[in-house]
């Protein structure tokens, strides 16, 4: 870009030629006040609050959008000047209601510093005031649009970064004013709560309802979300020790101003009146309240008992992917160093293991290739298999983005999901057939010479047996299978195959069947196949569910691995960590978590610790979960809640939520992120790695942390791709592992230049195999389940009563034709069964999915949609098929 | 579009009138800057924009509902709510004010039972108020349609709607 010079107020200053008059002052540090303006926004220049003057011209000009041109001469604070601004505000203040003592944005409200900023005392106009109905329809956002200052930030924020186009200007002149379509509430628009709106209003016209009557906040803590995987960053307000909300940080590295309605409004659950606060022990089938001491005492003796009686394998702990890296470090070190068994997993194995194995196998390394921010400048976007705008909502905001900047988009899905009816593309494959339909779009890009030779001869072998395969995956073949017309296949593969960046996004509609890691490593034959991979917006991204799952797999919460991947079963790892944790370990890999409950049914296990997780409620088939927990000799559960789970233990800890420590998530896209501690811990919880720590003490193995970050820098010793971290070097953006050394600035995205972690990359040859339960006369629908926008797994629906308020049940989707065969009506309560069991839901008929399918979430604990499900699984990775079984649908 | 999407439609009109739209999306797409032709050739058909007709142009058109919607209150030429058979534009310019302008907008106003800006539940008057008609000699001034009454009194109303009724 050329620069030129100009000068601002007599200070000369050379900037690119391109910014505007308000940018290059931002630069010298003059300031000018603005109202309709925002960085991240383009600008509008309507309400002339930053006029300024340039030389020569006929009259003053905003320098919001006055490009900079060579030998410009700005002054911008003129007496014409001022007067403009003064004017152009008291006109504001003349239409605006003098509420500001009772206002919720009183003191951070910017038409108020606007009008100390330029020393209005008394305004010269009167005029009418607006008078609107207070939109006070939902639980999370307070519309006053008799205080709108007609900015138009809101408008625009919701139509270009949150990609939604729910606001917008209506009508004109005085009666123009800022409303959803038909000017309806926000409760009846097409409106998500995001409400990045809110954080971009400057007066009191947009408001969190949660901030509401509780004051200002005496402090604002910057930290990572503990919902999802996309790890946005927000600030925790909190006010006499109580965390009263969340505003937007802009400083967040993925996320900004954005944020979805889970982050900004659902963190309430902190202080639900459900919290555990002391440990309690059951006694006589009845838990009493007991003491740290006396908990942690009992579960040492325990635990060495159980040890010493039955060996250390009769052990095996369920560590968090939603608890911080630390905990996650300290769990696997207790079991492997303390107990001294392997036997260790997390939920993980109930979604992305699939993952790490399939991409471990063909790229040596099982992560997200990209960055997050690398989505907007995507040209095509292949999702197969997940529903971002609800189960990643801020990465559903970005691949809007990319939209909006002409991207193309393929969508794989059975279901209709906002990103289906948005796609040029739409496959809508029969559950359970990607591997098909994925072979099937490769022998197109093959038989048409899509395929990039080059990328395959240098970068990759084992092409071809893949070749061979995929010869038996002819497009009518394919069609039969799939239900995906072969004319649709072929414009798809075409797309994908020849645009110059493409990439895909998966998620659990890929990994939770039987054949989850063959449908993996079929989308990095894809990736290889086409070389679109190693490059930036270029690459295969799984999207991971949960908030630290990236975080709790690299911590080595895994059965087969130490911190960082490194197999237990290898001499030199096992050696590496002998002497780093001072003790002899086992090299036996451990129980996954399908294997521990069977050994648990089968009565070889004795004893579990399980932390942070509701097995009962989230994995598949609760029953056999359920027996296998009640035959245990001994069960400790730590967690915030009295979960399902935590019902059937015998000693329940109380730990600490992620407002009350420090620590680390690190997110799908490998970001390794700052925890803070927002408030002191609720009643007598405590930080899981405290608990952790105390209890290896007890047990006679010291383990002494003094704070995390010394837990961190033990782990950056032992895991090569966190070697550079430490908290020092996150605090502001965090890292993006690898970061193999001291002062290396981590890694966007992966492979670059198709260097694969392992060297070349290997195509895995796939074989489509149906899913393990179809659907037959008996049982003849198929059950897909996933989850939907308001809730998060298994936790938020009882805990955040803003969440649940605005979706408080579980409502089955069944499509309308089949409605009108079983006569059912909307809202109809009807049966759910398996060969398993049965729940009841109330029926949305929708053509959201297609006949002979139904669709579920598990969010709710009134409708245990896994005790419906099938408990078959991975046969490599035994990650659950939740995806698909059978069922039949009653009017109940 | 896919067929179940068309089935889909939970419109107040028939699907006959919603072929008439459909034809005018045909007509307009691909053709940029569409949207004013197409609302306006909808509103010929239908008389006005309903929530219907503004989503389904939204779908058609890949516009957002919101954008069309701010377009459709922005010009005064569109209507979103029906309008009556018989369209009453009783003037309150400065020439008929002096001359009792008020008092005949409110004989109207006792005699529809709507207020200005309304629509009758039968549909047959909608009631605006206009500045001036350029008729301010026969002050004070009302056009029902096409048609003048001029030199009006609030006891004239009356027999005037009943023309018309
Ligand atoms: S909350 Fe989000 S979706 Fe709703 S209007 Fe605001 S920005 Fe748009
Ligand atoms: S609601 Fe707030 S952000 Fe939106 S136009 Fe009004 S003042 Fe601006
Ligand atoms: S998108 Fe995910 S990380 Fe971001 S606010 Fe929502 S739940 Fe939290
Ligand atoms: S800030 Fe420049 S015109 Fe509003
Ligand atoms: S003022 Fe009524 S016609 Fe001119």
């Amino acid at each position: 870009m050329s620069q030129v010079t100009l000068s601002i107020d007599g200070n000369k200053v050379s900037v690119p030629s391109n910014i505007t008059v308000l940018e290059a002052a931002t630069k010298l540090a003059i300031h000018i006040p603005t109202l309709c303006y925002l960085s991240d926004l383009s600008p509008e220049g309507s309400c002339r609050v930053c006029v300024v003057e340039i030389k020569g011209a006929r009259s003053l000009v905003t320098a919001c959008t006055y490009p900079v041109s060579e030998g410009l001469e700005v002054s911008t604070n003129t007496p014409a000047v001022l007067e403009a601004r003064r004017t152009v505000v008291e006109m504001l203040l003349a239409n605006h209601p003098q509420e500001c003592p009772t206002c919720q944005r009183s003191q951070t409200c910017e038409l108020q510093s606007l009008a100390h900023e330029l020393g209005i005392r008394n305004v010269r106009f009167t005029g009418e005031k607006r008078k609107y109905q207070l939109d006070d329809s939902n639980p999370f956002i307070i519309r006053d649009n008799s205080k709108c200052v007609l900015c138009g930030r809101c408008v625009r924020v919701c139509k270009e970064v949150q990609v939604c186009n729910v606001l917008e200007w209506t009508e004109r002149g005085f009666t123009s004013k800022v409303t959803p379509t038909f000017d309806s509430t926000m409760k009846d628009s097409s409106c998500v709560f995001c409400g990045t709106c809110v954080s971009a209003c400057p007066v009191g016209a947009l408001t969190e309802k949660s901030l509401f009557g509780v004051g200002k906040p005496d402090k604002k803590v910057k930290t990572t979300c503990p919902f999802c995987g996309v790890g946005c960053n927000f600030d925790l307000n909190v006010k006499n020790g109580k965390v009263i909300g969340v505003t937007s940080n802009l400083e967040g590295p993925v996320n900004g101003r954005l944020l979805c309605v889970k982050g900004r409004f659902g963190t309430d659950y902190v202080h639900s009146p459900e919290r555990l606060t002391v440990p309690l022990i059951k006694k006589n089938g009845n838990f009493v309240e007991s003491t740290w001491d006396e908990a942690l005492d009992i579960i040492a003796k325990k635990f060495s008992t159980i040890k010493n009686t039955y060996g250390s394998d009769a052990l095996a702990a369920v560590s968090s992917a939603r608890c911080v890296n630390e905990d996650n470090y300290l769990m696997q070190k207790f079991m492997r160093a303390v107990i001294g068994t392997n036997n260790i997993d997390h939920c993980a194995r109930t979604c992305h293991s699939p993952t790490v194995a399939g991409l471990a196998t063909s790229f040596g390394s099982g992560a997200m290739t990209n960055s997050i921010n690398e989505i907007p400048d995507c040209k095509v976007m292949f999702i197969i298999g997940a529903n971002p705008s609800e189960a990643h909502p801020v990465i559903g905001a970005k691949m809007r983005q990319a939209l909006r900047k002409g991207a193309k988009l393929i969508v794989a899905d059975p279901r209709k999901t906002e990103m289906a009816q948005k796609a040029d593309i739409w496959l809508r494959l029969k559950p359970g057939t990607d591997v098909m339909l994925i072979n099937g779009l490769m022998h197109i890009i093959i038989r048409n010479e899509w395929s990039n030779q080059k990328f395959i001869a240098n970068c990759t072998t084992g092409f071809d047996k893949v070749k061979a395969v995929v010869e038996k995956y002819p497009p009518d073949l394919v069609e039969k299978i799939t239900g995906v017309p072969a004319e649709q296949l072929y414009k798809a593969a075409k797309l994908y195959a020849t645009s110059e960046r493409s990439s895909i996004f998966y998620t659990l509609g890929i990994t939770e069947h039987t054949c989850g890691t063959d449908n993996v490593m079929s989308l990095a034959n894809l990736t290889m196949l086409t070389g679109h991979i190693g490059k930036p917006s270029t690459g295969v991204n799984p999207l991971r569910g949960q908030n630290n799952v990236q975080g709790s797999c690299d911590m080595g919460a895994l059965p087969n691995v130490y911190p960082g991947y490194q197999q237990v079963s290898q001499p030199e790892s096992k050696k590496k960590f002998e002497k780093a944790w001072n003790t002899i370990l086992s090299d036996k890999p451990g129980l996954t978590l399908p294997d521990m409950f069977d050994a648990a049914n089968r009565g070889d296990l004795k004893a579990m610790y399980i932390m942070g997780e509701d097995p009962v409620l989230s994995d598949a088939d609760a029953h056999h979960i359920r027996s296998g927990l009640l035959n245990l000799d001994f069960l400790v559960v730590q967690n915030l809640f009295l979960t399902e789970t935590a019902k059937l233990a015998d000693i329940i800890l109380p730990a600490s939520s992620f407002a009350e420590k420090d620590g680390t998530f690190t997110n799908t896209e490998r970001r390794i992120q700052r925890v803070r501690q927002a408030i002191a811990p609720i009643g007598k919880s405590r930080p899981d790695w405290q608990i952790i720590a105390d209890l290896a003490t007890r047990m006679g193995y010291s383990m002494h942390y003094d704070h995390p970050c010394q837990i961190m820098d033990e782990i950056a010793k032992l895991t090569p791709a966190y070697t550079g971290v430490n908290y020092d070097r996150i605090d502001a953006t965090g890292l993006q592992w690898p970061v193999p050394e001291a002062g290396h600035p981590g890694t966007p995205y992966l492979h670059s230049g198709g260097n694969f972690t392992c060297g070349l990359g290997y195509f895995m040859a796939v074989e489509y195999e149906p899913p393990a339960e179809v659907p037959d006369e008996e049982f003849p629908f198929l059950l897909t389940t996933g989850r939907i926008l308001y809730h998060y797994n298994v936790s938020t629906h009882k805990y955040s009563k803003r969440l649940s308020e605005h979706a408080p049940e579980e409502r089955m989707m069944l499509n309308p034709e089949d409605a009108i065969k079983l006569d059912i009506k909307e809202n109809d309560l009807v049966r759910i069964s398996s060969r398993r069991g049965s729940v009841t839901a109330k029926a949305w008929l929708t053509d959201a999915v297609a006949p002979g399918i139904v669709w579920m979430s598990f969010h709710f604990s009134a409708t245990p949609t896994n005790e419906v499900t099938n408990g078959a699984y991975d046969k490599v990775t035994k990650t659950y098929e939740y995806k698909v079984c059978a069922v039949q649908v009653k009017k109940a | 579009m896919s067929k179940d999407q068309t089935n889909q439609c939970c419109c107040g009109g028939n699907n006959e009138q919603f072929a008439k739209l459909d034809e005018v999306l045909v007509k307009y797409e691909g053709v940029k800057g569409a949207l004013i032709p197409v609302l306006q050739e909808a509103q010929n058909v239908y008389g006005y924009l309903s929530k219907d007709i503004i989503t389904r142009i939204g779908e058609k058109l890949g516009i957002a509902t919101s954008q069309i919607y701010g377009v459709a209150t922005f010009y005064s030429q569109f209507h979103l709510k029906p309008r009556g058979r018989n369209i009453i534009r009783v003037c309150q310019g400065t020439a008929c004010h002096v001359r009792g302008a008020k008092a005949i907008l409110q004989a109207l106003e006792d005699n529809l039972k709507i207020s200005a800006g309304s629509t009758t539940p039968d549909l047959k008057f909608t009631l605006e108020t206009v500045a001036c008609i350029g008729a301010c000699g026969l002050a004070p001034v009302l056009m029902i349609n096409d048609d003048t009454h001029g030199r009006l009194t609030p006891e004239a109303i009356p027999g005037i709607l009943a023309k018309y009724a």
